[in-house]
């Protein structure tokens, strides 16, 4: 393959299937805390940095 | 007994690899270099087949007290090198500033402004900012998962490795050895040896993570882990160099042209979204919830904004070379991902702010949380100025002005350096097994001192760069420009003065912060007023009963 087809192909993979496969990535990763019963999960990471107090 | 000979052995290559390089050095700058690696291979050979305990005999001399649940030693010296490299790097900064008010101080050809300008740069964000990110990383690993380092020998080649990395780049500089690439100047071999100091640096912070005894991995290892993999990349990607020679100082860049300034730039602002930005929310979502004692006000908002800026970070650093020889496609490609960035930089300030949601007196009565408030507003304010400032119109007039300048340093020195004073200050009674700081009202003074020096640094660049800006591009009815180039120099020299006297402001900071330091690790405490005093009557804690309201 010439560098240019390469090029070609790379650029156009990038504006679209390479587009929408990091968009649905994206969208899947920042929906995940959101998915139902997860409140309590946040809840309890967001503490367990108070659970002991003993700093080593 | 085998590893000790295997270490050593290690040591003695890298040791005899350095003379020879010393013998065959194709240029001075290389010869003292590698006398510099010489010498520092044979202290650790030194070290490796001691029969002193000269880790006992340090932790003696730093009055550090007999390691705990964690493994703390290692934090223990990479606080005590931030605090040391802030203010050598805050030195050498008021050093170049007082250049450019006064050229007289520029002293050939060592200590020229071309020179100390990276040799500062390099001191704040590499040896400043990367000693308090790697410490404050182990401090946070290890205690959100409740495990201790997992590979302790390795950590403190990390931390000594480090150090070796900062004392060749800056040498290099003073030198004249650079790559002339904006916050990646260290040459070839430096690179080299900075890249197997980060993996080993990877290799400890994921091997505790994997060793962890929480089952869930707090927000902030998330930023930390970010921050390790995407420097690692960037480093490497960016520093694709050919070496003039293996015994030389000199090589050159993979990538030529536009090409070449295109991963630069990607490198460069990636260096601020992920060495600055990231590296230093994981600060920020540890300890601004410890000093509240308040869990983070939004969980979902840290993961939201965590994927956010990973996602948008690596494709905004077209927008440094608007106007330049790159594809119009690609500078406005960056100047979008810029202006989408103000979203999830402004989830992360929201996240800290409202942290403070319900104890919002304790701005009152807390200098340390006073400082962390104070860096998430910069924050705030610098990650709005940013992506204005990458849109093309208003770039045309702020580009290679001081306008700039002057942004770096309300994110550098109000964010960075604020969040970092509040670890700092957060984790020495706690490292040194102290009651409290030696004195909390002096944390105030160097809060005051460094708040109004960036006050002072970023308006006087304002109006410097917005000076040059308009004078550079002011044409006369002729045609012609109006404007000589040494006319906007010599138009903002009073606003450099200004300048110099913030940047003055905020070393004097520093002081205060090296005494307080200094003085709680010798174990003392300073006789002083309590800072917050308001007194409380009970008689008057009550509603007023309003005439008309009473039937």
């Amino acid at each position: 393959m010439s560098s240019h087809s390469t090029y070609d192909m790379l650029r156009h993979l990038a504006d679209s299937w390479g587009l929408l496969a990091m968009l649905v990535v994206f969208l899947v990763l920042v929906a995940w805390p959101f998915r139902p019963g997860n409140r309590h999960r946040n809840d309890e990471a967001a503490t367990m940095i108070f659970k002991d107090e003993n700093d080593g | 007994m085998v590893t000790v000979l295997a270490r050593a052995g290690l040591w003695l290559v890298v040791l005899f690899l350095a003379v020879i390089g010393v013998a065959l050095a194709a240029d001075g700058g290389f010869a003292i270099h590698m006398t510099i690696v010489a010498l520092a291979a044979l202290l650790a050979v030194w070290f490796t087949v001691r029969s002193a305990d000269y880790t006992a005999i340090a932790r003696g001399i730093l009055k550090m007290p007999d390691q705990g649940k964690y493994d703390d030693d290692p934090i223990r010296w990479g606080i005590i090198a931030t605090v040391f490299w802030g203010v050598v790097g805050f030195g050498a900064g008021v050093f170049i500033a007082a250049q450019l008010a006064w050229p007289a101080l520029n002293l050939e050809p060592y200590l020229n402004f071309s020179r100390l300008r990276p040799l500062h740069t390099s001191a704040v964000i590499f040896a400043f900012g990367g000693n308090a990110l790697i410490a404050t990383s182990f401090y946070v690993v290890q205690r959100t998962c409740r495990a201790r380092l997992a590979l302790p020998g390795l950590a403190r080649f990390v931390f000594w490795g480090y150090q070796l990395f900062i004392v060749l780049a800056a040498t290099g500089y003073v030198l004249g050895i650079s790559q002339g690439k904006e916050y990646a100047e260290p040459e070839w071999y430096v690179d080299w040896w900075l890249t197997i100091v980060w993996v080993c640096y990877l290799a400890v912070f994921v091997m505790t993570i994997v060793k962890r005894s929480e089952p869930h991995i707090y927000v902030a290892n998330w930023f930390y882990l970010s921050f390790i993999i995407t420097v690692a990349m960037l480093h490497v990607v960016n520093n694709l160099d050919v070496p003039v020679s293996f015994v030389g100082s000199k090589s050159y860049p993979l990538f030529g042209g536009v090409q070449g300034a295109l991963v630069q730039w990607w490198y460069g602002h990636n260096a601020v979204g992920f060495f600055l930005t990231a590296g230093f929310l994981a600060m920020m979502y540890y300890f601004v919830p410890k000093q509240a004692e308040r869990p983070v006000y939004s969980y979902r908002l840290s993961i939201i904004h965590f994927w956010s800026l990973i996602f948008l970070y690596i494709w905004a650093g077209p927008h440094h070379l608007h106007y330049t020889a790159l594809p119009d496609w690609a500078q406005t490609l960056g100047m979008v991902f810029s202006i989408m960035l103000w979203m999830p930089s402004w989830g992360g300030m929201i996240n800290g702010l409202m942290t403070l949601n319900g104890a919002w007196d304790k701005i009152r009565t807390d200098p340390i949380i006073r400082m962390m408030v104070m860096a998430l507003a910069f924050y705030g304010m610098s990650t709005f100025e940013g992506p204005m400032m990458s849109v093309k119109t208003v770039n045309s007039l702020s580009h290679y002005t001081n306008w700039t300048i002057g942004h770096v340093h309300s994110g550098a020195l109000g964010w960075n350096g604020m969040i970092t004073f509040g670890a700092v200050y957060y984790l020495v009674p706690r490292l040194w097994g102290r009651e409290r700081l030696y004195s909390v009202r002096m944390v105030n003074w160097h809060f005051w001192c460094a708040t109004i020096g960036i006050v002072f640094y970023a308006a006087s660049m304002w109006v410097a760069g917005i000076t040059q800006g308009l004078m550079w591009r002011e044409y006369g009815a002729d045609g012609y420009l109006v404007n000589t180039f040494a006319d906007a120099v010599a138009a903002i020299h009073p606003m450099y003065i200004a300048r110099t006297f913030g940047g003055l402001l905020y070393l004097l900071g520093g002081a205060f912060m090296v005494v307080n330091v200094w003085q709680t690790i010798a174990g003392k405490l300073r006789a002083e007023a309590p800072l917050h005093n308001a007194a409380y009557d009970p008689e008057a804690d009550k509603p007023i009963v309003a005439a008309a309201a009473v039937h």
